[in-house]
C-alpha cells in the first residue's frame, strides 16, 4: 500500500500562488461574496501563509508559503469527528465523507493547522462559474466542512485508468491538481514509502521540515527550506 | 399548632395554581413573543445557512457553544445543590429544593438544543446514534447529559408525588392530569417508605452523574490541542464555575418568585443568607482555580499559549475579561463577605452579577482560543450576529417561560416537605444533636421530656 505525501520546495517557489488557483478550480471549492470574505469565510483548501516580511518599510514584501491540509499520519481532526465523517484511509490521506458530516465543526476547532473551512452559506458564486465546474469533483451543500483531499478522485481515475490497462499504477498517473501546475515544479507528491520516488527523496533532504512537528501530529505535507546564499 | 392552622399556612403555596393575574399574561406573552422570535430567526438560520451568525474562521464556535456551557452549568443549581443539601440533611434546604430541581430540568432541555442550533446539518442529528463514533468526546457529552436529564426529571418527579397527590384531592383544575401523575399514592405508611427510598438512592446518584456532566462538558475543550483549552484543570475548575453560576440563578429564581407568590413566609431571609454564604465560597474557590488556570499558562510562556493570554488581559478581550472578574470576584465578595451588604437586595446584586459573570466567563474561555490558532494565521475577530443575540434572549426567555408554566402546574415549594418539617423536623434534629454531644444528665431530662 503506498503512502502518499508531498513536500513543497519553498527555494523554488516564488509565491505565484498558482497552486491556490488551481487547488480552488480543480475541487469546485466555493466563491464566496465579497462581505463575507472580509470577514473571514474564505475557501480556499491551500492558503498562502504568511510567515514574515522582506525588506523595510516602503518595499516591504510579505514572505508566503503555501499550506493546506498537512495530511498528517497522527490527525487531531479525526480523532474528534463524532459521526466518522472525516478518516485516514489505508494509503495514508486524510478524507471526508460529505453526506455524512453533520457539521458541529469540531474538527475545526481541533486542527492545529486551521486547514479545515466550513460552507457558511449556499452557493454565492455566480452561475457562470457552475459551467465550469470539474464533473469528477462533488459539489458540497451548506453546512459541512471540507479541506485538501490530495485530489483522491484524481487517485480513482488513475486506478481505474491502470485497471483498464492491466498494468501497475505509475508514479505519474497520480498527481494532485496543486503540483501539476507549480510552474517552478517546487511540488512533489506521490509515494513516501517508494524509495525511488522523487517526494521520498526530498523526504530525506536536509533541509525538509514540516510545520509543528512538535506537537506529534507527523505531516505528511513537508517543506523543504530555501537556501542561505 | 392545629390542624386548621396548618391548611392556612399551605394556602399560599397552592394559590399561584389556581389564581393567575394580568401581569402573569402580559409577562407570559411578551416572553412567548421573544421565543416566537428566535423561532424565525433560527429558520431563517436553517434556510440560508449558518452564515447568518457572526462566525468565521478561525472562530469556528460562538454564541451557540458559549449558551450551551452556560445553560448547562446553570443547570448545576438544581439537582446538585438539591442532593447535597438532602444528603448532609440540611433542614433550610425544604423550601429551596423544588426549585433548584425545576431549574435544572428546564434549563438542562434549552441548554440540551444549543449544539442541535449549532449544527451545520440538522437534519443529519441521528447520524450520531447511528454511527457515533464514541472516542469523540461530542458523544460522552451526548451521553453525560442524556443520562443528566433522565436522572434529574425522575429526581424532580419522585418528591413531586406527594404534592400532586394533595392537588388531585383538592380537586380541580386538571384533575385527570394529577390523577395519572399522582399514581395512585395515598401516603401510606408503605408507600411513604418507598418513595423515601427511591429519593435517598437518586439523591446519591445523581451527584457524580451532574458532577461527569460538566467535566465532559470541559473536556470538549480540554480534549483538544488549542492553546488555553488544553488543560488539565478544566474538569473541575468547570464544574466549580457551574456550581457556582447555579446557585447564582437559583437565588434570582427564588427572590422573584417569592415577591411574585408572597411566599415570604416560606423563603425567609436566613435561606438567602445560607445561599449567599455558599455563594462566596463558590465564588472564592472560583478566583482559585481561575488564578491557578492563568498563573502557570503566564509563568510556562509558550508561544502560542501567550498570545491567547495576552489577548485575554491587555487585547481585543480585555474589557470582557476584566468585568469577568469584577462580576464574578469583586462583586460577590464585597456583597457577601460585608454584613451591612448581605441584605437581599446585596444578595440579589451578587447572584445577578455572578450569572452575567459566569457567561462572560464561557465567552473569555472558548472565543479567545479559537481566535488565536497556533499557526500566524491572522486573527479572528467574533462578533455575534442578531440571530446569535436573539436566540440568547429566546433561550432566557424560554427558560423563564418554562418555569412560570411549571408554577402554574405544581406548587413550587415542596408542600409535604414543609408539612413533614413542621412536623417531625424539630424532633429529629433535637434527637441528632443529642447524638452528637457528649451525653450529660441535662441532656437526658430533655429526652425524657
Amino acid at each position: 500500500m503506498p503512502r502518499y505525501g508531498m513536500v513543497i520546495d519553498l527555494n523554488k517557489c516564488n509565491q505565484c500562488e498558482a497552486c491556490v488557483t488551481a487547488c480552488k478550480l480543480e475541487n469546485n471549492v466555493q466563491i464566496v461574496s465579497k462581505e463575507n470574505a472580509a470577514v473571514g469565510r474564505v475557501m480556499q483548501w491551500m492558503k498562502m501563509l504568511t510567515t514574515g516580511y522582506d525588506g523595510d518599510y516602503p518595499d516591504a514584501r510579505p514572505v508566503t508559503m503555501p499550506v493546506s491540509c498537512m495530511q498528517c499520519d497522527e490527525p487531531s481532526c479525526i480523532k474528534v469527528c463524532p459521526v466518522r465523517a472525516t478518516y485516514k484511509r489505508d494509503d495514508g490521506i486524510v478524507a471526508q465523507i460529505y453526506p455524512q458530516c453533520i457539521g458541529c465543526r469540531y474538527c475545526m476547532a481541533n486542527c492545529p493547522y486551521t486547514a479545515k473551512v466550513f460552507n457558511w452559506f449556499k452557493d454565492e458564486q455566480p452561475v457562470e462559474y457552475e459551467k465550469c465546474y470539474n464533473t469528477d469533483v462533488s459539489v458540497r451543500p451548506k453546512g459541512v466542512v471540507e479541506k485538501c483531499t490530495f485530489c483522491i478522485h484524481r487517485l480513482q481515475k488513475a486506478k481505474e485508468l491502470a485497471k483498464a490497462e492491466h498494468r501497475k499504477m505509475k508514479e505519474e498517473d497520480y498527481v494532485s491538481a496543486c503540483a501539476e501546475v507549480c510552474p517552478s515544479k517546487a511540488i512533489y507528491f506521490g509515494d513516501l514509502d517508494d524509495p525511488k520516488s522523487k517526494v521520498s527523496k526530498a523526504m530525506h533532504d536536509y533541509r525538509r521540515f514540516a510545520l509543528q512537528e512538535e506537537l506529534g501530529t507527523k505531516p505528511k505535507l513537508n517543506y523543504l527550506s530555501e537556501k542561505s546564499e | 399548632m392545629d390542624n386548621h392552622h396548618y391548611i392556612d399556612e399551605d394556602e399560599t403555596l397552592y394559590r399561584p395554581i389556581y389564581n393567575t393575574g394580568k401581569g402573569f399574561y402580559a409577562l407570559a406573552c411578551a416572553l412567548a413573543a421573544i421565543v416566537l422570535f428566535g423561532v424565525f430567526m433560527y429558520v431563517r438560520q436553517l434556510i440560508f445557512g449558518l452564515g447568518e451568525t457572526g462566525m468565521n474562521e478561525p472562530v469556528s464556535w460562538g454564541f451557540y457553544i458559549i449558551n450551551f456551557v452556560f445553560f448547562i452549568g446553570i443547570s448545576h443549581a438544581g439537582t446538585l445543590i438539591s442532593a447535597i443539601l438532602r444528603l448532609s440533611k440540611a433542614e433550610w434546604r425544604r423550601p429551596i429544593t423544588r426549585m433548584a430541581e425545576v431549574i435544572t430540568g428546564i434549563v438542562l432541555l434549552i441548554g440540551g438544543i444549543h449544539p442541535i442550533i449549532d449544527l451545520g446539518r440538522p437534519d443529519r442529528i441521528l447520524h450520531i446514534f447511528e454511527r457515533g463514533r464514541l472516542q469523540s468526546p461530542l458523544l460522552w457529552d451526548v451521553t453525560s447529559i442524556t443520562a443528566y436529564f433522565t436522572a434529574s426529571t425522575i429526581y424532580l418527579y419522585i418528591p413531586l408525588i406527594p404534592d400532586i397527590a394533595l392537588l388531585r384531592d383538592r380537586g380541580g383544575r386538571f384533575n385527570k392530569l394529577y390523577k395519572i401523575l399522582a399514581w395512585g399514592y395515598d401516603g401510606s405508611e408503605k408507600q411513604k417508605h418507598v418513595l423515601e427510598r427511591a429519593i435517598n438512592v437518586l439523591m446519591v446518584m445523581v451527584i457524580p452523574i451532574a458532577v461527569s456532566v460538566h467535566t465532559i462538558i470541559s473536556w470538549i475543550f480540554s480534549m483538544t490541542l488549542q492553546p488555553g483549552w488544553h488543560s488539565t484543570i478544566f474538569g473541575p475548575y468547570f464544574v466549580v464555575g457551574a456550581i457556582f453560576s447555579g446557585i447564582a440563578a437559583l437565588v434570582i429564581v427564588m427572590i422573584a418568585f417569592r415577591k411574585a407568590y408572597h411566599l415570604e413566609n416560606y423563603l425567609k431571609e436566613i435561606h438567602f443568607k445560607y445561599l449567599g454564604t455558599l455563594l462566596m465560597v463558590m465564588s472564592l474557590l472560583w478566583f482559585y482555580f481561575t488564578f491557578a488556570e492563568y498563573l502557570t499558562q503566564f509563568y510556562g510562556h509558550e508561544p502560542p499559549e501567550m498570545r491567547v493570554f495576552l489577548y485575554k488581559f491587555t487585547g481585543g478581550y480585555s474589557p470582557w475579561f476584566w468585568l469577568m472578574v469584577v462580576c464574578n470576584f469583586v462583586i460577590p465578595v464585597v456583597f457577601l463577605s460585608n454584613k451591612k451588604l448581605k441584605t437581599i437586595g446585596g444578595i440579589l446584586t451578587a447572584s445577578i452579577a455572578v450569572v452575567i459573570g459566569m457567561w462572560l466567563e464561557r465567552l473569555i474561555i472558548i472565543v479567545p482560543s479559537l481566535a488565536n490558532p497556533r499557526l500566524p494565521y491572522p486573527t479572528g475577530i467574533y462578533v455575534p450576529s442578531l440571530t446569535e443575540i436573539s436566540l440568547l434572549a429566546a433561550g432566557i426567555s424560554a427558560f423563564i417561560l418554562g418555569f412560570m408554566g411549571f408554577s402554574k402546574l405544581f406548587p413550587l415549594i415542596s408542600v409535604w416537605e414543609i408539612k413533614e418539617g413542621r412536623r417531625e423536623s424539630v424532633r429529629e434534629v433535637t434527637e441528632r444533636l443529642n447524638e452528637y454531644l457528649p451525653t450529660s444528665k441535662h441532656v437526658k431530662v430533655i429526652e425524657e421530656a
